[in-house]
């Protein structure tokens, strides 16, 4: 059997992370591929826990990503990056939102919210690219592009090329709302730029 | 809800298990389509109302949805209905005697198990049904079986002249896949044939009509035993052969790509004689099924030695990386430490409450209540037994707040003589099964104050319509219930019903402190609609002034997801009394100007935000 592709990607709900998702196996369809997606987001609209998996290839059969088995994790919240670190394959790579949202248990004093996770996750020996998602996505005029510019981010670690993603994005929006199409094509450059920066940072 | 659109031809498309099944129900040639929405099934009927040439609505409760599509097949149209596990308990009334009518149009009951309990309030087993119902039973492993397996659930509907269970699980709703699908075919139906021996089940009519259920069984397994949809993959690894069916397939053979596997898609009634033949090809058998060892329990007593829940969990979801252990020590093979990383411990993030949503208000006043019990009901809602309120006592089944109100107000002691009992219950739930409980409550005198959460919406689910609404599925205008109205002809005095705005908190505190004094019951309907649905308005939002802000923290205890703790501190009081500060700030994109947090705020730290460009936040921003 051919090797599969794993992408687990990961945020709270109302991020955009099953549309993120979606986008990108919209993209492996384009192609050809077999793809299969899944997650579990029964109450995630209430500010949950939600996570997407995307396995593409040959011939999918379990829809679910194993723990230790995801190549590639596209993490829209860093401490829901941290929750799930230990799916990412030991020579996986995690591409981080250094942005946080703090839950009302956080804010109760109940729980705390972890110091750095993306220290954190670099600390069990993963490798982790990390950028500010959501303030790039401010800058270039609304937070709701994020989606789009963790997109751009993850485009050049893809199994495809980087141009076969950007345009499953845009025709997304170019039938929708054909005057986002600038702005998310802006966005997921920005994507692309801020972790081929941070990644030229690290090394 | 968009109105009906144009189909897309037959083609290859990335779609749902719900997707799936939808399409096929409309392929075909469907003329009734009915359901609860319930996760994880919702999608099906939503999907479904989309497609034109066919009824499609939104029914009261699942009990009433199969009984609109067995009225359908009673004039020989295909008919369908759908829900959530949990759902078909509330149509087995129906199911039971259905079986004994047997049907006329091909009918097709989609039935989804919330096995892992994604979003719901328990993990049960649904296959019993076509057991205890003697119905056949289908069992999809994918999107493109779901959509292929509803369209033979109607063939073999009409052929047996018996309802089909299409039983689906979160892991194949909610799992996308690719799908070759085809186009509708239409299907006139045959019209009604007055015949009471048929449907009028009175025991005169019902008795002779009992054998035809053992008959159509058995012409069930026969087919069952020769069924394509019942095969075996040979594997050359011959020292475990597994028996599954459902998602479980899928698992097992991403794991144990080498192992032969005897797969059932038409698992009720089971082919026990195939199976004997495949379990002779093995040295050891290991059934594969997630929840209850039902297949297992039957493949021993008809003598085949078999393994199934001695080696695996009971509960929850059997992916791979639950099977591979379990294989290996059941070879007696050592199971290797993993190589990935441990999993790191992070705070829960349960589901919150949206910002501004409604029932922040009323869990705000109930929690700032003393000796009450607070009966809980099935929706958003049941949130509030969560932090900061814990204002929520009970959850059990739809509508139950109201039944276990009474009981517990009939049933206290001394223990409880000084306790008020109130019932909280959300508009769509109290429609689908709590008027019923509210009006045992009347007619038995309970002392009982009922809280009816009108926010205009299955809120839980996604913002369904139901009758409160007043549009049906495609969001066109129909008949309105009047809850207050209803509420007293369910036996409710007219002074004891208060309808009121729950963003009005001193309103909302004194309406419940005065009904929860008067022995009698009464109902205080909140009235603001969900703040999800597309007709929400938001109002100016709210930010605090830093320098005002005394750190009381009595805002934060409303528990809206936009208001943050910057900065905590202690105090020593005068008293000697140690006290917690929380300084806070609001996340003006996310805030939508209820007001809520404005009201306990002592210091007036809480002022409306200056008028700026507005910048939506990704969070709890409806689509």
């Amino acid at each position: 059997m051919s090797k599969i592709t794993n992408i687990l990607v990961c945020g709270v709900g109302g991020q955009g992370v099953m549309t993120a998702t979606e986008i990108l196996a919209e993209a492996a369809i384009s192609l050809g591929f077999d793809v299969k997606k899944t997650e579990v987001a029964g109450m995630s609209q209430r500010g949950g826990v939600v996570t997407s998996h995307l396995r593409f290839g040959d011939v999918v059969l379990s829809p679910q990503i194993a723990p230790g088995e995801a190549d590639l994790m596209i993490g829209f919240e860093s401490a829901e990056a941290l929750r799930w670190s230990h799916m990412l394959r030991p020579d996986g790579v995690a591409l981080v939102n250094s942005g946080r949202i703090v839950p009302p248990v956080v804010n109760l004093g109940l729980f705390d919210y972890p110091e750095d996770p993306v220290s954190q996750m670099r600390a069990l020996g993963l490798t982790v690219h990390a950028f500010d998602a959501s303030s790039l996505a401010i800058e270039l005029g609304n937070i709701r592009l994020g989606n789009t510019v963790m997109l751009g981010a993850c485009a050049d670690r893809l199994p495809f090329p980087a141009e076969v993603l950007r345009d499953a994005v845009l025709a997304r929006f170019g039938t929708r709302k054909p005057q986002l199409v600038e702005a998310n094509r802006e966005a997921f450059e920005a994507g692309r730029r801020a972790v081929a920066g941070e990644a030229l940072a690290a090394s | 809800m968009p109105a009906t659109q144009t189909v897309p031809a037959a083609a290859r498309m990335f779609l749902s298990g719900n997707d799936a099944v939808a399409r096929a129900v409309w392929e075909a040639g469907t003329r009734v389509a009915a359901a609860y929405p319930g996760t994880p099934s919702t999608e099906i009927l939503e999907v479904l109302s989309r497609y034109a040439g066919l009824h499609t609505e939104w029914s009261v409760n699942e009990k009433v949805a199969m009984e609109v599509a067995l009225g359908a097949s009673m004039v020989g149209a295909r008919a369908f209905c759908a829900m959530k596990h949990v759902g078909l308990n509330v149509a087995s009334d129906a199911l039971m005697t259905m079986t004994v009518t047997g049907t006329e149009g091909g009918l097709v009951i989609a039935v989804a198990d919330d096995v892992g309990m994604s979003s719901s309030q328990n993990e049960q087993d649904s296959r019993y049904w076509g057991r205890f119902a003697h119905v056949p039973v289908l069992e999809p492993a994918d999107s493109q079986e779901a959509y292929a397996m509803t369209l033979a659930a109607f063939e073999l509907s009409e052929r047996l002249k018996s309802p089909v269970i299409l039983r689906l699980t979160t892991r194949i709703c909610h799992v996308k896949g690719v799908v070759q699908t085809g186009e509708r075919v239409e299907v006139e139906p045959k019209g009604f044939v007055k015949d009471p021996r048929h449907w009028v089940m009175v025991p005169g009519n019902a008795k002779p009509r009992l054998p035809s259920m053992f008959e159509r069984e058995a012409v069930a397994r026969a087919e069952a035993e020769a069924s394509p949809l019942n095969f075996r993959i040979e594997g050359s690894d011959r020292r475990i052969g597994f028996v599954t069916s459902g998602p479980t397939f899928m698992h097992v053979r991403d794991a144990f790509p080498d192992a032969p596997v005897f797969k059932l898609g038409l698992s009720c009634p089971p082919p026990l004689e195939s199976l004997r033949r495949f379990a002779a090809t093995v040295d050891t058998v290991l059934v594969v099924e997630e929840t209850e060892p039902l297949l297992e329990t039957e493949m021993k007593a008809a003598g085949i030695a078999c393994h199934g829940k001695d080696v695996l969990p009971r509960i929850g979801e059997l992916a791979p990386d639950v099977l591979e252990p379990a294989v290996r020590r059941l070879r007696g093979e050592a199971v290797p430490e993993p190589e990935h990383v441990p999993a790191q411990q992070v705070f829960p993030r349960p589901p919150t409450m949206c910002v501004a949503c409604p029932h922040l208000g009323v869990y705000y006043t109930l929690s700032q209540m003393r000796n009450v019990i607070i009966s809980g009901d099935i929706g958003c809602y049941t949130l509030g037994a969560g932090h900061p309120w814990n204002a929520l006592d009970t959850c059990i089944s739809m509508g139950a707040s109201m039944g276990t109100a009474l009981g517990m107000d009939k049933g206290r002691g001394k223990a409880d003589e000084n306790k008020k009992v109130v019932a909280v219950i959300g508009d769509s739930t109290f429609m689908h099964m709590g008027m019923q409980g509210l009006l045992d409550i009347t007619w038995n005198r309970g002392n009982v104050t009922v809280l009816l959460l009108d926010n205009r919406a299955v809120g839980m689910t996604g913002g369904q319509d139901n009758p409160g609404t007043g549009r049906d599925i495609h969001g066109e205008e129909t008949a309105r219930v009047d809850f207050a109205k209803l509420c007293e002809a369910l036996g409710v005095k007219k002074e004891r019903i208060h309808v009121l705005d729950p963003y009005e908190l001193p309103v909302l505190f004194k309406a419940l402190r005065e009904e929860t004094k008067i022995e009698e019951p009464s109902v205080i309907i909140t009235n603001r609609p969900c703040v999800l649905i597309d007709h929400y308005e938001p109002a100016t939002s709210y930010t605090v002034e830093e320098d005002r802000c005394t750190g009381c923290g009595n805002c934060v205890e409303v528990g809206c997801p936009a208001i943050h703790v910057t900065r905590r501190d202690k105090v020593v009081k005068a008293s000697g009394k140690e006290v917690d500060l929380s300084f806070v700030r609001i996340e003006t994109s996310a805030c939508t100007g209820c007001g809520l947090c404005v009201q306990p705020c002592a210091p007036e730290a809480i002022v409306h935000a200056r008028p700026v460009q507005s910048v939506q936040s990704v969070q709890f921003v409806r689509k």
